[in-house]
């Protein structure tokens, strides 16, 4: 208890794990750029590293070095950032509604998301990539509205909110089919279906521009409320009477969550079990607290994502498998031993 | 610390929960609520604790209008143990007690050695200090009401607010329960449904329909006539030979 009392032994470990989550997102990424069709050996990689950054003037393959420099590593890290954004709106969501299920996906946000990317892709309002963005942001918003005004009408219980969260779902699913079916070519709707399904492939450094920011800023609302997400474990009005302005907070975390989800769903498309999978996984690693919780569950999500990249890259050789299609195939064993596990522990 | 309430109410989808409450507390007082099922009792709690949107009337603490205080500056003056507490997430008990510190930290004054020793302090207050690395969902029914306790210490707090805080304990868990928290030195408002258990309170608020009906010390407050009206009971004051306190026997007046 007195050992505490100097702040560099609390600043220490934190700085420590701070450093060494660096160090595993920092190696994902590099096996991300190391590992595809073309494998490329450490020393190329950082010899392209090198000209590209102190313009070193070593010598490699142009066509290596764009590899690296123009595809890999835009695609692994806007891979991180979709991983950390999405795992976080699942650590948000499930502290807030208090249900184990929640996350994007179950609560309609990306479906939305999705129905407002369609649309604008299609529709042809606005255009561009901060078009589709803004229209998956704005259709996220719309879907969570409806979602919860749909849980409010129906009693406001953790339990409507995720009914109404599949009905909303269904209900922007529907309308993207519908958008598809109504407007779209074949072309468009072979793309469009694809891009459902979760695809990193035509990702580049523009992408990265948007997709970092958002993940940096959402993961450091998160970690700033983290304490305030603690105090929701026993619902909203002990939250209250601890102090914590749940409207605002809510506001600001539900804010984040739309940001975070309607971002990554407009750059590389639905992408399931990310934000459900890892916090619950993470749970386990470093307990229910969000202090903990936040920075482990933002690592693992990047991680995961970046290696869920790599294994859709390498699956089928000369051929790209949807990354949604590969987090669903780890993802739900994953989840179904994580239950099987959990179980016998209680 | 001084708590005031003038024509408090409050009114649920056009239903008047309760209305025109007007009541003060004294520093260092405990004060019972008291009434029949749907009487109120939880919701003035609520109301006096600043946790109900929209009341018609004013709270004051300290002679500061509730309203006006920031839910951080509230919930360091006032804890609440409420009826029911569960959580799905797997916390420890030293966690849920450190919940109790959220009004005096933030992203900027983050947990330290001097919360540490208010989190070990109130655990020990409660006697569960022994326990603080058991997992909350372990918990018996009593264990948990001792570490919601716990916690509301932790919020070092100079008003404390329970809401029937006896509630499905057995005996001794009750009176002990109670004990502690008479010896704790704090101001303390709290709802009972045991006659008997609000006797040991410095005073009484009876609420009826969402009004009170009457406020004063327990021997005045709890009449025959009162008991048999509110209470829909017929009561029979008796003297405990063993140290002359008064108890109450009930039988069941049908309507």
């Amino acid at each position: 208890m007195t050992v505490a009392a100097d702040p560099l032994v609390i600043v220490r470990p934190i700085a420590l794990r701070g450093l060494l989550g660096a160090a595993i997102l920092a190696l994902a990424i590099l096996l991300g750029v190391v590992i595809g069709e073309t494998p490329l050996p450490l020393s190329t990689v950082a010899a392209a590293f090198a000209n590209r950054i102190w313009d070193a003037g070593l010598a490699v393959d142009p066509i290596d070095a764009g590899i690296i420099w123009s595809y890999r590593l835009p695609r692994t890290l806007v891979a991180a950032g979709c991983g950390a954004g999405l795992a976080l709106s699942g650590v948000v969501l499930q502290a807030l509604v208090r249900n184990a299920l929640a996350d994007p996906y179950l609560l309609g946000v990306s479906a939305g998301a999705g129905a407002g990317a369609v649309a604008v892709t299609i529709l042809g309002v606005g255009g561009g990539l901060i078009g589709i963005s803004g229209g998956a942001f704005a259709g996220a918003t719309l879907a969570f509205g409806v979602v919860a005004v749909l849980a409010r009408a129906a009693g406001g219980g953790s339990a409507q909110l995720v009914l109404a969260g599949i009905a909303g779902s269904q209900l922007f699913n529907a309308l993207t089919s519908f958008l598809i079916a109504k407007s779209a070519n074949a072309e468009q709707a072979r793309g469009i279906m694809f891009w459902l399904l979760g695809n990193l492939s035509g990702v580049r450094w523009p992408d990265v521009v948007l997709a970092a920011p958002v993940a940096v800023v959402g993961f450091l609302v998160c970690l700033w409320f983290a304490r305030a997400m603690d105090a929701f474990s026993f619902g909203v009005s002990s939250a209250a009477s601890l102090g914590v302005p749940v409207r605002r907070v809510q506001l600001m975390l539900i804010g984040a969550v739309t940001l975070m989800t309607a971002t990554m769903v407009s750059l590389v498309g639905s992408i399931g079990f990310v934000g459900l999978v890892i916090p619950h996984a993470m749970r386990f690693v470093v307990g229910p607290r969000h202090a903990r919780l936040v920075p482990a569950s933002a690592l693992a999500g990047a991680v995961f994502l970046i290696l869920a990249d790599i294994v859709s890259r390498m699956l089928i050789p000369g051929q790209v498998v949807p990354i949604g299609v590969v987090t669903a195939l780890v993802g739900a064993p994953g989840f179904a031993l994580i239950l099987v596990r959990n179980r016998r522990r209680l | 610390m001084k708590l005031e309430a003038k024509s408090l109410g409050w009114t649920a989808r056009s239903r008047r929960i309760v209305q025109d409450v007007s009541l003060a507390v004294a520093p260092g007082e405990t004060l019972g609520l008291i009434g029949p099922n749907g009487s109120g009792k939880s919701t003035l709690l609520r109301l006096l604790a600043g946790l109900l949107p929209r009341p018609s009337g004013t709270v004051l603490l300290e002679g500061q209008p509730l309203s006006t205080l920031s839910k951080r500056d509230i919930a360091r003056q006032i804890a609440v143990v409420e009826q029911i507490a569960e959580t799905s997430e797997a916390l420890l008990v030293r966690d849920v007690v450190e919940l109790g510190r959220t009004p005096w930290l933030s992203a900027l004054a983050p947990f330290g050695a001097q919360d540490r020793a208010i989190v070990a302090e109130a655990l020990e207050a409660v006697g569960m200090d022994h326990m603080a690395r058991n997992s909350w969902a372990t918990l018996s029914g009593g264990e948990r009401q001792r570490v919601q306790i716990a916690r509301a210490l932790a919020q070092r707090p100079r008003l404390l607010m329970l809401d029937e805080p006896t509630n499905h304990l057995d005996i001794h868990h009750q009176l002990s329960l109670l004990r502690l928290v008479g010896n704790l030195p704090v101001t303390v408002i709290m709802a009972l449904h045991d006659l008997n258990q609000a006797m040991g309170c410095d005073r009484l608020a009876v609420m009826d329909g969402g009004r009170m009906v009457a406020c004063g010390r327990p021997e005045e407050v709890l009449t025959t006539a009162r008991l048999a009206a509110i209470f829909r009971v017929q009561a029979t004051r008796l003297r405990d030979p063993a140290d002359g306190a008064t108890v109450f026997r009930f039988q069941c007046r049908e309507a």
